[in-house]
């Protein structure tokens, strides 16, 4: 046998030997398989940035044929759940004890005004205490009665709108869905789990069994061990990215613009990444549960927070902005909602690819450097 | 540069394999001083040859052997193995050695096989030849029936054998090997040493094998001595024995006197080095080749006789010990002192209110039975431990020793029979059982990020002792323990020795009655291990209680009775004296505890019991 031969059987005897352990080991088939699974139900359907089935009250004062034809389009969205008061201030009792979010009053003179063709006031009072839900409650408020009016218009009918009316658009996610913003950046948090945590967690654990001792007293190299530690689990993790991608697709439906073969690239380079950061902590501690610590605080929770997929960045204080640069999830989100939802701008994939490269190129580097050939360093 | 196996074994025989000269490592803990690992140590290890590597907890045994690997780098010094420097060739070194580090480095979740192709793959051994070369470790080892078995479901004893086999996977040119003995029962340890001796006879190799155990040292051709990093003597084992002939004794106790009482005398006095129990006989290390030295500090009445006795490895080792120490006039070393502490133990004054009406006095267990689904962990074990009394639960390991400890501290639920501790029954009484027990666990159960002071307060505070009783006990402990010196240390990076002291402290903290220790002296040097039994002495003496659990059957001889089970069985209950007399045969007069053992494990001895076996 050749040193060559002597090499790539080392190698394959150790990857046959990580293999073994990740299918016999329940906890990285959880995280690699379940996890996602887990998550992309919990984000898709039970943590949605939508309104839905708001509760609100509406007054009419007037109970002319128009005015009920305007309440009955809040009873028709989806978006409303609305209860009928006589008075304002039942309604406004309702409002206080948080029992509706908003209140949509039409007053007395509505139809009087509206068949003049003059301004019909609707006044709208929104709970104010979530600001975002209050925002969303105006928004969606303001869209059925714009939906009214312009129907109303097209069949001829005076309208109490004036002249100019505020166009909303949404680009790139027409439905306003918020599944569709979430599942792109939910990858990123199943691929950091994977990446950082689980790695991390099966380095250290060779270390706290003394099983690292025994392996690096062979002919055994510290690049093999990096290969041997690296490879399996990025396997691993793109398992995890498309069963979130496929799971994404069919359940939630949600839009795929960009190419795979683009998307494949930034995923490989942030996978390279996660697994380098893991394999660096778990090579300088050594332990577990620090590992284990160590990956949740400088892996998963800024994947969580300061990579965008929960919180628009941009409308962060600006240390929080310049944290979120050194969190490979912050350029892979980025990739991802742009690949997802508006196609291949490479306007910005350039820059994401060239950040997660340059970080994966470092924490690998970094992580050879700590998983030496001796116990001290 | 791999060596087949015909290769002329005459022609290396005697080579040097690895030569270390004037090596000095020192360690910088954080928060604590620098520690002098070794010092100006130099040995060689030949061609077929067994080089022992003995000396008490952090002597720098573990350290030599990861410096020969590479795994260290030495301040100072080198370490040639074959010729090659352990710091610049590292690489090229280890495609030639083979090292079994303390830890053995199995991979549990995969199967003994699986654990043989993985090292064979690591070590290059060409696919052709790995089929005979299995099959000959597996039945070296006799796992051959367990090849599908995952590792972590061997036995202690088999694990060791896998991890030797995994070393063994290419035929080294040196084997190091770390205390490879260490929590194995006296069967598999047997069968261990057999296989590393069929190694160096059929292959030339040389063995470095550092160990606690001086009866296993004795086997080597050659033993290093190591104490607190520095070389103190090195020779083949007959040579160290010749140098204590005459300094050696045995005594006879009378008729009806135990040997513990004489053994405690003789501990400590001076002139006197070493008193221990051996097959109901005293045996003693003296200063001088001094007789009279020993009649003088036994009272009249209890010894029949004092005769010289055939000087052993162990005996040598305690005086070269004994000499480094005078020597030096070290005060810090904690020299086995003869002071006993609990003379004045506060409990003994107490008015004994429960414990005479108990029945069965302090531990009474009849049929317990633990079960574990379909199988049967323990099965109708029944014994009673009286006041003051020492009882040692003997066996190999997976007898079902740990879970009978688990059940009696009530940590286990029992799945049948009776037991009663203190006079009251676990099932109904836990939390006030437990306030009168202490419970040393197997494996360090104490924090290893606090410091030695933190852990005991943390246990005192447990036990609810607060303020001047918790300073005073802890006072007690650092005492009695001699921990003082180590006072800040971090708890998860002290020697073995301090660790089970340590250990020791924390339940012995809140004063209990009945003190359960289990496996108390694994992987524990002789110093250490008679340290400890003079204190368990001194805590009977005072009227504690001591169950404990041992595989090292000369540990029985200080028991006053013991239980020897195997495969949740009750295999013989009796004294000392009553065990050794089931081995013995016309051929074999004079059997120990470990022959005995083995005859009984062995089905050859026919158990008999004399407290309440079937």
């Amino acid at each position: 046998m050749n040193a060559f031969q002597r090499r790539a059987m080392r190698l394959t005897g150790f990857l046959r030997k990580e293999s073994r352990q990740i299918r016999r080991d329940p906890s990285s088939i959880a995280l690699a398989l379940v996890m996602p699974v887990v998550l992309l139900f919990l984000f898709g359907f039970g943590v949605s940035l939508d309104i839905k089935n708001v509760p609100i009250a509406i007054v009419l004062d007037d109970r002319g044929p128009d005015a009920r034809e305007l309440a009955a389009r809040f009873s028709l969205s989806s978006y409303f759940d609305p209860v009928s008061v006589h008075r304002l201030d039942e309604a406004r009792q309702l409002l206080d004890r948080g029992a509706v979010d908003g209140i949509v009053h039409v007053q007395a003179d509505f139809s009087v005004r509206l068949a003049r063709g003059a301004a019909a006031p609707v006044q709208v009072l929104v709970d104010g205490t979530d600001s975002n839900l209050a925002q969303l409650v105006q928004g969606y408020t303001l869209g059925v009665l714009n939906l009214w009016s312009q129907q109303r218009a097209a069949r001829g009918l005076p309208t109490h709108l004036p002249a100019v009316t505020i166009q909303q658009r949404i680009w790139f996610n027409d439905a306003v869905n918020s599944t569709y913003f979430l599942v792109p950046g939910l990858v990123a948090l199943v691929m950091t789990l994977i990446g950082v945590l689980l790695t991390a967690l099966v380095v250290a654990r060779e270390w706290e069994r003394g099983t690292m001792e025994a392996i690096l007293v062979t002919p055994l190299r510290p690049g093999e061990i990096m290969v041997g530690k690296l490879l399996p689990y990025f396997v691993l993790g793109m398992i995890g990215l498309g069963l979130s991608v496929a799971l994404g697709r069919v359940v939630f439906g949600v839009p795929f613009r960009g190419s795979p073969s683009v998307y494949l690239l930034l995923s490989t380079l942030f996978l390279l990444a996660s697994l380098g950061l893991g394999l660096f902590i778990s090579a300088a501690t050594r332990v577990q549960f620090v590992a284990a610590q160590i990956s949740i605080i400088t892996g998963f929770l800024p994947a969580f927070f300061l990579s965008g997929l929960l919180f628009d960045l941009e409308s962060t204080p600006w240390p929080i902005q310049a944290i979120s640069h050194v969190i490979p999830a912050r350029y892979f989100v980025s990739a991802s909602h742009t690949i997802f939802l508006a196609g291949d701008v490479w306007s910005i994939l350039q820059w994401d690819a060239l950040f997660l490269g340059v970080m994966a190129f470092v924490l690998i580097v970094l992580a050879k450097s700590r998983l030496g050939q001796r116990l001290e360093r | 540069m791999s060596h087949s196996t015909d290769e002329s074994v005459s022609d290396r025989s005697g080579e040097p394999v690895l030569c270390i000269r004037r090596l000095h490592k020192r360690f910088a803990p954080k928060g604590g001083p620098p520690v002098e690992a070794l010092q100006d140590v130099s040995l060689d290890v030949r061609c077929g040859e067994v080089v022992g590597l003995v000396g008490p907890d952090g002597a720098g045994k573990t350290t030599l052997l990861r410096i020969a690997t590479g795994l260290l780098v030495p301040d100072s010094g080198t370490a040639t193995v074959l010729e090659l420097d352990s710091v610049r060739d590292t690489l090229q070194i280890r495609g030639r050695i083979a090292y079994m580090p303390q830890k053995f480095g199995l991979y549990e979740d995969l199967t003994v096989q699986e654990n043989l192709d993985l090292y064979a793959d690591l070590q290059g051994v060409e696919p052709a030849a790995r089929a005979s070369r299995y099959a000959r470790l597996l039945e070296m080892t006799q796992l051959e029936t367990c090849a599908d078995r995952l590792a972590g479901r061997l036995s202690g004893g088999m694990k060791q054998k896998l991890g030797l086999a995994c070393a063994l996977i290419k035929i080294p040119e040196l084997l190091l090997l770390d205390e490879p003995t260490v929590g194995v029962d006296p069967v598999s340890r047997r069968e261990l040493w057999r296989i590393v001796y069929q190694m160096v006879e059929q292959e030339a190799i040389g063995v470095l094998v550092a160990t606690a155990y001086l009866d296993e040292a004795e086997k080597c051709h050659r033993v290093v001595v190591l104490h607190e990093g520095r070389k103190l003597d090195e020779g083949a084992p007959t040579q160290f024995r010749e140098r204590v002939r005459g300094h050696t004794f045995v005594v006879q106790p009378r008729q009806g006197a135990r040997p513990r009482a004489i053994q405690g005398r003789l501990a400590g006095q001076p002139g006197i080095i070493d008193a221990t129990i051996r097959g109901g006989r005293v045996r003693v290390v003296t200063h001088e080749r001094d007789r009279a030295a020993v009649a003088r500090a036994i009272p009249a009445g209890l010894a029949a006789g004092i005769a010289a006795a055939e000087p052993t490895l162990e005996d040598a080792f305690m005086k070269l010990l004994a000499d480094a120490r005078s020597s030096r006039s070290h005060a810090d070393l904690p020299a086995a002192p003869a002071r006993m502490a609990f003379e004045t133990h506060p409990r003994q004054a107490e008015p004994e209110i429960e414990r005479g009406a108990a029945a069965g006095g302090a531990v009474h267990t009849r049929g317990l039975t633990k079960r574990f689904g379909d199988f049967t962990a323990v099965s109708e074990i029944s014994f009673d431990v009286q006041r003051g009394e020492i009882f040692g639960l003997l066996g190999p390991n997976g007898a079902g020793k740990s879970t009978t400890f688990r059940m009696l501290c009530g940590l286990s639920r029992v799945s049948g029979g009776e037991v009663r501790v203190a006079g009251r029954d676990l099932r109904r009484a836990g939390s006030f059982a437990r306030q009168r027990l202490g419970y040393m666990a197997q494996q360090f159960s104490l924090y290893g990020q606090l410091s030695v002071i933190e852990n005991l307060r943390f246990f005192g505070r447990a036990y609810g002792l607060t303020k001047a009783r918790l300073a005073e006990r802890i006072e007690w402990a650092l005492e009695e323990f001699d921990l003082r010196s180590h006072r800040d240390a971090t708890a998860g990076k002290l020697p073995g020795g301090y660790k089970q002291r340590l250990a020791m402290a924390a339940a012995m903290l809140h004063e209990p009655d009945i003190l359960f220790l289990d496996e108390p002296t694994s992987g524990v040097d002789p110093l250490a291990r008679r340290d400890f039994w003079r204190r368990i002495n001194s805590f009977a003496e005072s009227g504690v209680t001591v169950v404990v659990t041992t595989h090292f059957m000369e540990e029985a001889e200080y028991c006053d009775r013991m239980l020897i089970m195997s495969q949740g069985r009750e295999l013989a209950t009796g004294t000392p004296g009553e065990i050794r007399a089931l081995a013995r045969t016309a051929s074999h007069p004079d059997p120990t505890i470990e022959d005995a053992f083995i005859a009984l494990a062995e089905g050859a001895a026919q158990p008999r019991g004399t407290g309440g076996s079937p």
